[in-house]
């Protein structure tokens, strides 16, 4: 075992995968021999070479665009998008071309892509560089949605997705690269090394697509989160001390649904938390999934806490950021209720 | 819309002889202008810097710094309802266009006197009163804009040009060739302005681009391009009255590829170990827009050290006074998180 950020764990990953297997091949802009603007394949271009690893121009649609061609071919590109806001231009090809090449050739062809970009905010990135468009993604038939939420599970499900046949879009929450986030901008920063997830093995190991972790158990209340948001929900709840069960859904596509339903049949209240915009988020499928599931065991209203209906600002990010404050006052409603 | 007369005569009227000829010698009052105007857009920098590193300034802050010569020049063309539009690398332009230091670095440092009101931060900023139409942070997707900007001049029919800025990296985005055909085919009066600094972020423009030669890009669809020494703000000057007179006299669209370089790093965040610390210091010594201007006025006997020291004293306190607003002015209150999102 050895101690890695999220950021090693991924490299670690795909280092793994382009070991494995010659079809692997990571691209992407600044990710050759700058090694990506978040470090995460500094290295790789010096062990596997150019041909293997390489730069790109700032053309993500092309990127992505080349990458679907390059897996009907069998091969398996692995590409970075630098941020996820900068994903528009290639959002036709990912939902257009990758998400629907098996269906439109009647099984013949697939799309064995991966798609990774750094998400969210917390980092002071304003309306461009901070944005979390998964939902964007999970309204599509026919693509994976992965948002780790430690380096652990960062590193298996990242080789979970490589290894993938279809096409997955892998959301790296950019605030929780470096150490997990309890929600105060102010607070100590806490390093991975200091955290249990983040010991990972330096080998193969893999985190199935489609599975949750249900990382505190409790009885009392159902917490569903991902990414970020499951690290400032955790210090939330042991700041108030609620016996909350805590689900990190991990994979957002396919939904691991027996998880969820599993728990809110214990605990009967629910509260969905995701940084993204509310309205039309993923937490309105979330909510529109538990009730469909768990209607006859509910004993409060399902809320949400999430990003405001704003552009993601500048000056306020700390009062747009769904933290611990917000959190608190969702649970204690629904507690109450 | 019907298209026009095909630009090809005009494409092949330039070259990139003619336009070096034409680099004509500054007058005093225009090397005083553009020594003010550079040496402005410096400090201003240098003090975001500091700032930045003092924690007023948080996220991404993309320093201008070596390139002060292509907006200063090309602002020395313009006339009064003239267009700017830029990508993130903007806080030059924007002083350039008039923009007040303090209304710039109060956005930096996210505060209700910011010309976005904190809302924007350092890329994205905006001023109706002085035509400047944002820094963008999306890397090319100002240049479908500034084409736009264009057409609404040609469909008024007034001859006001718009400027087009983005990079090397940015130039080579899909969307920046639709809008240099869609230029060319309706005969736009945009100027594009290709800063080529040599680096997309880490990337040195040829490990990136298969056409180094940023002027002749957009030579498939007729549209004429300079090569233009970004470092020299009279040859950038003459560039621009060359492209400024091509875009008023009903041309079409025309690409200035200014050969530029920047000292600092991509962004704040950036050791910019991609390149050797000699390659930096050569530019510095031997190509500084600042600098070149100094010699000259100096040379001619049209300014001393001391009356320079002059000048650099009131920059600086200009910069002083921006600093010291974006500081002390309070953040936007909470509510303007809901304001200026539809009405």
């Amino acid at each position: 075992m050895a101690r890695m950020t999220m950021i090693e764990a991924l490299r670690s990953a795909m280092d793994v995968k382009l070991a494995d297997d010659p079809s692997v091949i990571v691209f992407g802009e600044d990710v050759g021999y700058f090694g990506g603007v978040f470090r995460c394949t500094a290295g790789l271009q010096a062990r596997y070479g150019e041909e293997r690893v390489f730069d790109t121009p700032i053309n993500e649609s092309a990127i992505v665009g080349m990458a679907v061609g390059m897996a009907a071919q069998g091969m398996r590109p692995c590409v970075e998008i630098q941020f996820a806001d900068y994903v528009f231009p290639a959002y036709d090809q990912i939902t257009q071309e990758a998400a629907r090449l098996r269906h439109r050739s009647n099984g013949q062809f697939t799309c064995p892509l991966v798609v990774r970009m750094p998400t969210g905010g917390g980092i002071f990135g304003g309306q461009t560089h901070s944005q979390s468009p998964e939902a964007l993604f999970t309204h599509v038939a026919g693509l994976k949605v992965v948002i780790p939420s430690n380096p652990y599970d960062a590193k298996g499900l990242l080789i979970a997705a490589i290894e993938d046949p279809d096409p997955v879009i892998f959301l790296e929450p950019k605030r929780i690269y470096n150490g997990p986030f309890a929600g105060d901008p102010h607070g100590k920063s806490v390093p991975w090394s200091a955290h249990p997830a983040g010991e990972v093995p330096e080998g193969h190991y893999s985190v199935p697509l489609g599975t949750a972790s249900v990382c505190r158990e409790g009885s009392a209340v159902t917490v569903l989160a991902y990414g970020t948001m499951v690290h400032v929900a955790q210090a939330t709840v042991d700041r108030m001390g609620v016996d909350a069960e805590i689900i990190d859904l991990r994979t957002l596509l396919p939904l691991d649904l027996d998880t969820i339903r599993a728990s809110v049949e214990k605990t009967g209240r629910c509260v969905v938390i995701h940084e993204a915009t509310r309205t039309s988020g993923f937490g309105a499928e979330l909510i529109a999934e538990v009730q469909e599931a768990c209607f006859w065991h509910l004993l409060a209203p399902i809320l949400r806490v999430a990003g405001w209906d704003a552009p993601y600002p500048h000056a306020q990010e700390w009062d747009y950021f769904p933290g611990p404050d917000r959190i608190a006052r969702a649970l204690q409603q629904v507690m109450e209720a | 819309m019907a298209p026009r007369k095909p630009a090809s005569a005009a494409a092949r009227k330039s070259t990139k002889s003619d336009i070096a000829e034409k680099i004509s010698e500054f007058n005093k009052e225009q090397e005083l202008n553009a020594y003010r105007e550079m040496l402005l857009i410096r400090r201003f920098e240098e003090k975001a810097g500091q700032l930045y590193g003092m924690g007023f300034i948080g996220g991404f802050c993309h320093l201008y710094i070596g390139q002060e010569a292509v907006v200063v020049g090309m602002q020395m063309a313009l006339k009064d309802g003239d267009q700017v539009i830029t990508g993130y690398r903007d806080h030059g332009h924007m002083l350039a266009c008039g923009m007040s230091a303090r209304g710039v670095m109060a956005e930096l440092t996210g505060r209700e006197g910011g010309l976005s009101k904190g809302k924007g931060g350092s890329m994205h900023m905006f001023s109706k009163e002085k035509n400047f139409y944002g820094g963008h942070g999306i890397v090319g997707a100002q240049v479908s804009l500034g084409t736009g900007l264009g057409f609404a001049n040609h469909y008024r029919g007034n001859d006001n040009v718009s400027l087009a800025y983005f990079g090397d990296g940015a130039a080579n985005q899909g969307q920046v060739y639709e809008s240099f055909n869609m230029a060319a085919l309706w005969r736009l009066p945009v100027i594009y302005i290709i800063e080529n600094n040599r680096y997309a972020m880490g990337t040195a423009v040829n490990r990136a681009s298969s056409q180094t030669d940023f002027s002749q890009r957009g030579a498939s669809i007729g549209i004429p391009g300079l090569k233009v020494d970004g470092m020299d703000v009279r040859a950038v000057k003459a560039a621009a009255d060359y492209a400024v007179e091509h875009c008023r006299s009903g041309n079409g669209p025309i690409i200035l590829e200014m050969q530029t370089y920047r000292y600092r790093g991509h962004s704040m965040s950036d050791p910019a170990k991609y390149r050797s610390k000699d390659e930096v210091q050569k530019m510095r010594s031997e190509h500084d827009p600042i600098e070149q201007v100094k010699a000259r006025l100096i040379e001619k006997g049209w300014a001393t050290e001391d009356s320079l020291k002059d000048i650099d004293k009131e920059v600086r306190e200009i910069v002083a006074d921006a600093a010291d607003f974006a500081q002390a002015n309070p953040e936007p209150a909470v509510s303007e998180l809901y304001t200026d999102i539809l009405l």
